[in-house]
C-alpha cells in the first residue's frame, strides 16, 4: 500500500490508501478513548498551519490533531496578506522551511495554492490541504467517510453500495468535489441535487447522478448531506431569493421525515441555519454533525502520523510502550 | 566594408536555388545561378542549402514599455523579434501610460527606430485609457509620426455596442482597423481558464466560450452593417471559427489571427497549476485546436500572430489565480507554427510563412513588408535552417521575461540569420548591437 507523499487532492489516494487512513483513524480513535490522551509519535517534529483564510473549526481541528501526536504547532495566519499584498506565498514557504517546518498544512483560496506548494520545490515535507479555493478539502471527505463507515458499520472496508446524496451548491464546494470523488472511489453512489446554476458545466462526466429536485428522491438516500451557501453567493444570481433556495433544496422536517429509517445527515460545517438545512433536522437523531468535528480529529491524526512518520510504521506492532509510535 | 551582399546557395521557399544580391537596403538581383567569391565591394555568404524568407511580421506584441521596463523594453522586445525572425512588430497599447495619444504612440515608434533592430509599429489605444468609455484621439494616433492604422484596447473588449460601431466607422477616414479583443466582460470576471470538464474539476472560474463568440458575432454584424473593416485578435475557439467563416462567406471585411500557442497547447495543462500556462483568451480543448489549425489552413482564420506578453519572474512564481494572463512568444512562434501547421502536413512551409509576413503587413498596411523578396524591394529577411532541430530553453530567452510555456519542446526551423532593411541584425542565432 503507498501512501502519498503530500495530500493535496482525493485523486492522490486510492482506494487502498484511502481505507488505510481510515482504518489508522480508527485505531487512533480506540486509543484515545483510553486514558492515553496524548502519543509521543511526533514528538520534536514542527507542523505549520497555514492558514490564509479564516477557518477556526479546520485550524482548530488540525491543531488538536497534531498536538495529540506530540507534534510542536506553529500559526501562521496569513489571511490577506496573499495575492495582492504582502509577502508572496514563495517567500512564506521559504521562511517556513528555514525555521525547520516537518509539514505545512494549508488553507488557501485559490485553487491550486496547496498543489504549487508542493511541486514548487520551496517545502520539502509534506503538504497537507486544508482547502484550497473550489477545488478540494481532502481530510474533510476522509472524515466524512469516516463518520458514514462508523455509523454503518464498515469498519476495515468501503461504503460500497450506500447511497449518498449531495445537497446545494455544488459549484463552489470544495467538500463536494472532494465527496463526490473520494466517496464513489469507496464505492458510494453518489447523487447531487442541486438547481443548474450551482452545477458545474459538463457535470455529465462525474460519476454522479444528477436531480435538480429534492423531494423525488429524498427516500432512496442512505445519507444526505446539505452544503453550507456562502453568504456572498446570495447576491450573485445562482438563485433568485434564500427563501426560494430554502424552500426548494432546502433540508428540513418535513423532507427528513420521508427519509429511510436509518438514513443519516451530514454537514460540513459551519451551518446556515434555516437556510440549507433547518434547525429540526440539524439537531434530529439522524444527524451526525457532532461525530463528524469528534472524528475529524482522528482523521487528520491520521494523515499526519502516516504522511509524517511513515506507513512502515504500523499501529499493531507494539502498543504498549511510547517506543510503538516512534 | 563591402558595399554589396550576396546571398549565395541559398534556397526560397519553394525549395529552389536561389542567390541573392542586396546593396544599400534593397534587394538588386535574384538569380538562380551562384554568384562568385567575395570581392573588395562584396562580401559573399554562402548559405548552404538553408532558406531565405521574407522577415515576419507580428500584429500583437506586448513590449511594456513605457511603464514595465522591469518585464520587456522597446530595446529587449525588439531583440527577441530579431531572435524569431521578425522585421516588423506591433506594440499593444496597454502601457503605463495607455498609448491612446499621438504623444506616447510618438513615444514608442521613436524607441523602435532608437533600437533598430526592427520595425516596431504602435497600435493605437481605442478608448481613452482602454477604459471603453470615450474614442481616445485616433486621427491623431493615425497622422502622428507613427502613423497609426490599428487600433484596440487590447486585454479590454470594446464590449459597448454603440462605442464599437463608432470605432469602426471611424477608422474608415484613413482605411484603418479596429483590431478587438473578443471577450464579454461580464461572461468572464474572474475567470481563470477555459470553461469545460477540466475547469470544473480543477475548481477553477471558467472563461467559456460563447464569450468570445457572441462578440465576434456582434462585431461581424456591426463591420456589415457600417462597411469597416475588422480584425479579430487571437481567436481561440472552434465556434469563433465557424462565425468568421459564415461573415467572410458574406463578403463582410473581417480579418483573424490566432497565436502560434493556441495552435499547440490545450487547457489540459492547467491541471499542473503552474501559471505559464495561464493566458487569456485561455488554451482550449483539443477540439478547438484542431479547429483553429483547419481555420488557419482553409483562410478563414488569416494570420498568425504571437501576442507575446512578458511579465517578470514573480507575476507567474505564485498561485494560478494570483497570476498574470500571457506567454512571451516572439522567439518561439516560427518553430510553433511549423510544428503546428507544416510537420502536421496542414500547410506549406511557404503559405505559413506567408501568413506571417506579408498576410499580417497587408492587414496592416505595412508597406514595406507586403510584397517581399522582391528585386527593388526592401531587404528585411531572414535565413532558416529547417532542418536543425533544437530545444526551447526559457533560460536562452533574448526577451526580458523568461514565461515561455514552451521550455524543453524540442521544435524544428531554426532562425539563423536575419537582416534589416540591407543590415545584419542577427547572425548565426546572436542578435547584433
Amino acid at each position: 500500500m503507498k501512501l502519498p507523499r503530500h495530500l493535496l487532492s482525493v485523486d492522490d489516494l486510492t482506494r487502498e490508501s484511502a481505507i488505510a487512513i481510515l482504518d489508522t483513524a480508527a485505531e487512533l480513535s480506540k486509543l484515545s478513548d483510553g486514558k492515553m490522551k496524548k502519543l509521543p509519535t511526533l514528538r520534536g517534529r514542527a507542523v505549520v498551519n497555514l492558514f490564509y483564510e479564516d477557518s477556526t473549526r479546520t485550524r482548530i481541528s488540525f491543531e488538536t490533531a497534531a498536538k495529540r501526536l506530540s507534534a510542536d504547532v506553529i500559526n501562521f495566519n496569513a489571511k490577506g496578506s496573499s495575492v495582492s499584498k504582502g509577502e508572496s506565498l514563495k517567500d512564506t514557504a521559504l521562511t517556513l522551511q528555514a525555521m525547520g517546518a516537518d509539514a505545512v498544512i494549508i488553507r488557501h483560496p485559490s485553487s491550486g495554492a496547496p498543489q504549487r506548494l508542493a511541486d514548487s520545490g520551496w517545502i520539502k515535507g509534506p503538504v497537507i490541504n486544508a482547502g484550497d479555493g473550489t477545488r478540494q478539502h481532502p481530510t474533510q471527505a476522509l472524515l466524512d467517510a469516516f463518520t458514514i463507515r462508523n455509523r454503518f458499520g464498515r469498519l476495515g472496508g468501503g461504503l460500497d453500495g450506500l447511497r449518498l446524496a449531495i445537497v446545494g451548491d455544488i459549484l463552489h464546494s470544495r467538500v463536494a468535489r472532494s465527496n463526490i470523488f473520494l466517496a464513489s472511489m469507496l464505492g458510494a453512489e453518489v447523487t447531487l441535487i442541486a438547481p443548474p446554476t450551482l452545477l458545474p458545466v459538463e457535470i455529465d462526466q462525474w460519476p454522479v447522478d444528477v436531480s435538480y429536485r429534492i423531494d423525488s428522491k429524498i427516500y432512496e438516500f442512505d445519507i444526505v448531506m446539505p452544503l453550507r451557501i456562502q453568504r456572498e453567493r446570495m447576491n450573485q444570481g445562482y438563485f433568485p431569493t434564500e427563501r426560494e433556495f430554502s424552500r426548494h433544496y432546502g433540508l428540513n422536517v418535513d423532507r427528513v421525515a420521508k427519509m429511510k429509517p436509518d438514513a443519516v445527515i451530514l454537514h460540513p460545517g459551519p451551518m446556515n441555519r434555516g437556510v440549507e438545512i433547518d434547525a429540526g433536522s440539524a439537531d434530529s437523531t439522524r444527524s451526525l454533525i457532532v461525530d463528524q468535528v469528534a472524528n475529524g480529529v482522528f482523521v487528520r491524526m491520521a494523515v499526519l502520523y502516516l504522511l509524517m512518520a511513515g506507513s512502515d510504521h504500523s499501529l499493531d506492532h507494539d502498543t504498549e510502550g511510547e517506543g510503538a509510535w516512534r | 566594408m563591402a558595399m554589396r551582399t550576396v546571398l549565395s546557395n541559398g534556397v526560397d521557399l519553394d525549395g529552389r536555388r536561389v542567390n541573392l544580391e542586396i546593396e544599400g537596403d534593397r534587394i538588386t538581383s535574384i538569380e538562380s545561378a551562384p554568384v562568385g567569391r567575395s570581392h573588395d565591394d562584396v562580401d559573399v555568404v554562402d548559405l548552404k542549402g538553408m532558406t531565405i524568407a521574407p522577415a515576419l511580421v507580428d500584429l500583437h506584441t506586448h513590449l511594456r514599455e513605457p511603464g514595465k521596463e522591469d518585464a520587456e523594453t522597446v530595446a529587449s522586445g525588439s531583440a527577441a523579434a530579431v531572435r524569431g525572425g521578425f522585421g516588423a512588430i506591433s506594440a499593444m497599447p496597454n502601457t503605463n501610460p495607455v498609448a491612446d495619444t499621438a504623444g506616447v504612440v510618438e513615444q514608442v515608434f521613436s524607441l523602435g527606430i532608437e533600437a533598430g533592430l526592427c520595425d516596431v509599429f504602435p497600435i493605437g489605444a481605442v478608448t481613452v485609457g482602454q477604459g471603453g468609455e470615450q474614442l481616445a484621439e485616433i486621427l491623431a494616433m493615425a497622422e502622428s509620426r507613427a502613423q497609426v492604422r490599428v487600433f484596440s484596447d487590447d486585454g479590454h473588449c470594446v464590449s459597448d455596442p454603440v462605442l464599437m460601431r463608432r470605432a469602426l466607422e471611424y477608422v474608415k477616414i484613413f482605411d484603418g482597423v479596429i483590431a478587438q479583443h473578443a471577450e464579454d466582460p461580464a461572461l468572464t470576471r474572474g475567470a481563470q481558464m477555459n470553461e469545460g470538464a477540466v475547469s470544473a474539476r480543477l475548481g477553477l472560474k471558467g472563461w467559456p466560450a460563447v464569450a468570445e463568440e457572441a462578440i465576434i458575432a456582434r462585431d461581424v454584424l456591426l463591420a456589415d452593417h457600417v462597411g469597416s473593416r475588422l480584425h479579430i485578435c487571437h481567436v481561440s475557439t472552434a465556434g469563433s471559427v465557424e462565425i468568421i467563416r459564415w461573415a467572410k462567406a458574406r463578403g463582410i471585411r473581417v480579418t483573424a489571427e490566432v497565436t502560434p500557442h493556441h495552435l499547440l497547447l490545450t487547457e489540459d495543462l492547467a491541471t499542473s497549476f503552474d501559471p505559464v500556462y495561464k493566458v487569456n483568451p485561455p488554451l482550449r480543448s483539443s477540439a478547438d485546436v484542431m479547429a483553429l489549425r483547419e481555420g488557419l489552413a482553409d483562410g478563414t482564420i488569416d494570420i498568425i500572430a504571437t501576442d507575446h506578453a512578458p511579465h517578470p519572474e514573480e507575476a507567474k512564481e505564485c498561485e494560478w489565480d494570483a497570476a498574470a494572463f500571457g506567454m512571451i512568444g516572439l522567439e518561439t512562434a516560427l518553430a510553433i507554427s511549423n510544428k503546428a501547421m507544416v510537420d502536421s502536413g496542414l500547410m506549406n512551409f511557404s503559405e505559413l510563412i506567408a501568413r506571417m509576413s506579408s498576410k499580417p503587413a497587408e492587414i496592416a498596411g505595412y508597406r514595406e513588408h507586403i510584397d517581399p523578396l522582391k528585386v527593388g524591394r526592401v531587404a528585411s529577411l531572414m535565413i532558416v535552417d529547417r532542418a536543425r532541430t533544437w530545444q526551447v530553453d526559457r533560460q536562452n530567452s533574448v526577451s526580458r521575461s523568461k514565461n515561455t510555456p514552451f521550455h524543453g519542446t524540442e521544435v524544428g526551423c531554426y532562425v539563423h540569420d536575419v537582416m534589416y532593411k540591407g543590415s545584419w541584425v542577427m547572425r548565426e542565432g546572436t542578435v547584433l548591437g
